[in-house]
């Protein structure tokens, strides 16, 4: 058994730190695990894409095109750029939040309309407002840990101690904010 | 202890349980985590950044003759500078091991090409070590060592970016004290003149020798035999890509010595399969040394010579087809290339540089490379650190030999990069009597690969207070007479310097002083630049025309609604560095009060 999870956004939005923890609980649950990221330029608002990869036996770090079990996306658009390497029966979870690269920022083309029932109308897609739920949790930034709270509930991996892992990996002021948000991205599969 | 670590991360543990003592590096995308996390181990190892890799590898030939273990990490274009101490301290072999890490980048991913250093190993005849994971990173930089001690000589550790970047689950051990060697003074090994050197030549083809006999018999080089209709010869992070997409359909020769090359044990495997891929990232040294054998084999005239040969382009390459995907309207998908940040202190200086006439701007290697792109404009030309000053020399040069010419050359380049290999091409041009214009964007520390201190930033890697190297001074004690120093958020500031510039007839440099927005504060930027990126722009609507000139300073804090015609600044991602308020030809935009 493996399975391939891609997680995908703009350089900036945390989804190296939701990576991490994902890959820390994986391993405690005694799977063999790896994780590939690119980064680089990224930093620098470009797209930017995580890949984990998890079984019994991992030998390369890298999803195939068509090979991700599931595809979360931290922005609309991302979501459409990595399309292709869902497996066709894969499943989508992804923010219902735009952030403009600078060909739209520009005004030289608008933002694509119907983002969302692309995605719908070609696999499985959870949509979740979670950069909405994280400023009700009093900071935007934790969207990233909301919807590692949906992957999970998607993945069905929710009885891993999520809690012991947040606390072992996020600077203790954080602590209680990220509880809350896994928790929430949980409730919102 | 089993703990999840990337290459980078397992080759500075390899390092500290290998017992290393110094290591020194200048960073560079993909290997700059490597120091960064040796520098973690501050009791056992003194870990240093340099001023650029030729430097670094200097001061890790100096550790080891002194008698330590040494390690030094560099991007693939970094040993091209490196080079020059390299192949010499091939002949002088070593005192304390000496290990350097290649971090190549096949699919340049962060880089200006794709070369393959393990040409370099060949070329410099030393022995390459080639892992596969981040468990293999970490325990060969422990066998890399004894090698480099055993057979005398400096190991090329090549990685590439997908192993530097990936995570995998890595078992940890204690580290092992390595004592300090003595030091015997010793001319014939140390001194390379070339009565030494032509004795030194002859023994370093007989470590080869020795070498491939070692290549041979060491378990780092395995045979594992399934199916034998294909056999899969490879090594690096394409081994684990092939056996992702053969799993026990294929036998496999997995190569982790990889120079010399184990010439009969690839004949013993050739003997007992059917058909030989050779799967291997970039150039084709394992096919062609087949060949030289005399063994047929499917290699770059089945897989691509550029690029990552990940599982699903193996799959492609050999079966013709890859996984089934969705189809979907990519129209919807707008590109989504890096920019300059919002606050970026470079965004001032091109906006402005970007406007002039009869200009050409010779670039270089840093975030301020994407002044090339759109709104900015701003750049002809970059080929490798340190190089904007003496390409835009010698073009200056020619352009004046040109009948009624006008061009002025603006050679643009960032603190880190001018103290890298810059300040030689300055002497250059003041030596030359050239005429060019040097900006050296000083945004007070090593921004692109994430924030390194240098010899401008007041501290260490360790994070020892340390001299500020004051650029100004340093550029006058090259010999130009004309400097300044602007701030580039200043934008009148920066045309009246830039005008100052074009009106002299001789060689200039301008320093543009503003921190990184993304850097870390030290005391002294604290006390230099107080409150800075503490403020909010906003659009007054009442007063926005629906012109879009703010567009044209490339932040991406501003948007323009099509459809009220107006701007607006996300109050998320501005940082109030108030470039936007200059270019805004109706003074529509303003601060927030606090």
């Amino acid at each position: 058994m493996t399975k391939n999870i891609m997680l995908v956004g703009v350089g900036g939005q945390g989804t190296i730190l939701a990576s991490k923890l994902l890959i820390t609980g994986l391993m405690e649950a005694g799977y063999d695990v790896k994780m590939s990221e690119i980064h680089g330029m990224s930093q620098r608002g470009g797209a930017v894409s995580s890949q984990v990869r998890y079984g019994d036996d991992i030998q390369s770090p890298v999803i195939e095109i068509g090979g991700a079990d599931i595809l979360v996306s931290f922005e609309k658009m991302e979501a459409l750029r990595w399309l292709k390497y869902l497996k066709p029966e894969g499943k989508i979870v992804v923010n219902d939040y735009e952030i403009g690269s600078m060909p739209i920022l520009s005004g030289k083309v608008d933002y694509p309309t119907g983002v969302i029932e692309e995605l719908r109308s070609k696999a499985n897609t959870t949509v979740v407002d979670a950069t909405k739920q994280a400023i009700m949790l009093g900071n935007p930034k934790v969207m990233n840990v909301i919807l590692l709270g949906t992957l999970i509930k998607a993945m069905g991996l929710e009885k891993l101690n999520w809690a012991k892992i947040i606390k072992d990996n996020i600077k203790p002021k954080f602590v209680e904010l990220n509880l809350k948000a896994i928790q929430v991205g949980m409730n919102l599969a | 202890m089993k703990k999840l670590l990337t290459g980078n991360e397992a080759i500075a543990r390899g390092a500290y349980e290998a017992g290393v003592r110094f290591a020194s590096a200048y960073p560079g995308t993909p290997s700059t985590e490597i120091l960064e996390n040796i520098a973690l181990y501050k009791d056992d190892i003194l870990a240093e950044w340099a001023t650029n890799e030729k430097v670094a590898l200097e001061a890790v030939i100096g550790a080891s003759f002194a008698g330590a273990r040494a390690i030094t990490a560099m991007k693939h274009v970094g040993l091209n500078v490196a080079a020059d101490p390299l192949f010499t301290n091939s002949y002088t072999g070593v005192n304390g091991g000496l290990v350097l890490v290649s971090g190549d980048e096949p699919g340049t991913h962060s880089s200006q090409n794709e070369q393959d250093n393990r040409n370099y190993a060949r070329f410099a005849k030393i022995p390459m070590f080639e892992p596969s994971d981040s468990q293999e990173a970490k325990d060969m930089i422990k066998d890399a060592f004894e090698i480099s001690e055993k057979y005398d000589s400096p190991v090329l550790f090549r990685i590439t970016t997908r192993l530097c970047h990936s995570k995998s689950i890595v078992e940890c051990f204690d580290r092992k004290d390595i004592e300090i060697k003595e030091y015997i003074k010793d001319l014939k090994k140390y001194m390379p003149v070339p009565v030494h050197s032509s004795i030194m030549r002859v023994k370093v083809e007989e470590r080869l020798n020795k070498l491939e006999e070692f290549s041979n018999n060491t378990p780092l080089n395995y045979m594992e035999l399934n199916d034998s209709k294909i056999g899969v010869v490879s090594s690096g992070c394409c081994f684990r890509f092939a056996k992702e997409v053969f799993g026990k359909n294929a036998s496999y020769l997995k190569l982790g010595f990889t120079n010399p090359l184990p010439k009969s044990m690839m004949s013993e495997f050739a003997a007992k399969v059917d058909k030989i891929y050779v799967i291997e990232e970039n150039d084709p040294i394992i096919e062609n040394e087949l060949k030289i054998l005399g063994i047929e084999c499917f290699g770059k005239n089945t897989f691509p010579y550029n690029g990552e040969l990940t599982s699903d382009v193996i799959r492609k390459s050999v079966y013709g087809k890859g996984n089934e995907t969705i189809e979907y309207d990519e129209s919807k998908v707008i590109p989504r290339p890096p920019m300059l940040c919002a606050g970026c202190p470079h965004r001032g200086f091109f906006y402005e540089i970007g406007k002039r006439k009869n200009t050409v701007i010779s670039g270089d290697i840093g975030c301020y490379s994407l002044g090339f792109a759109e709104p900015y404009n701003a750049m002809d030309w970059s080929v490798c650190m340190g190089a904007s000053i003496s390409i835009g020399h010698g073009a200056q040069q020619v352009f004046n030999m040109k009948k009624d010419n006008e061009t002025r050359i603006v050679s643009v380049l960032g603190d880190s990069t001018f103290f890298h290999t810059g300040i030689n091409s300055l002497l250059d041009v003041v030596y030359n009597g050239g005429k060019s214009i040097n900006v050296i964007l000083d945004n007070r520390i090593t921004g692109m690969t994430g924030h390194q201190d240098n010899p401008g930033t007041g501290y260490t890697l360790q994070g020892m207070k340390t001299e500020f190297v004051n650029i100004e001074a340093l550029v006058k004690a090259c010999g130009v007479k004309n400097v300044r120093v602007v701030n580039p958020n200043d934008l009148k500031a920066v045309k009246d310097t830039i005008d100052w510039a074009y009106n002299l007839d001789e060689v200039s440099v301008i320093i543009t002083r503003w921190p990184c927005v993304l850097k870390k504060f030290s005391k002294e930027d604290k006390e230099e630049f107080k409150d800075v990126f503490k403020d909010k722009c906003f659009v007054n609507h009442d007063k926005c025309i629906g012109c879009t000139k703010c567009l044209t300073a490339g932040c991406p804090a501003i948007s323009f609604d099509k459809i009220m015609k107006k701007s607006s600044i996300d109050s998320n991602t501005c940082v109030g560095c108030g470039v936007c308020m200059q270019v805004c030809p109706v003074k529509a935009i303003a601060k927030e009060a606090k």
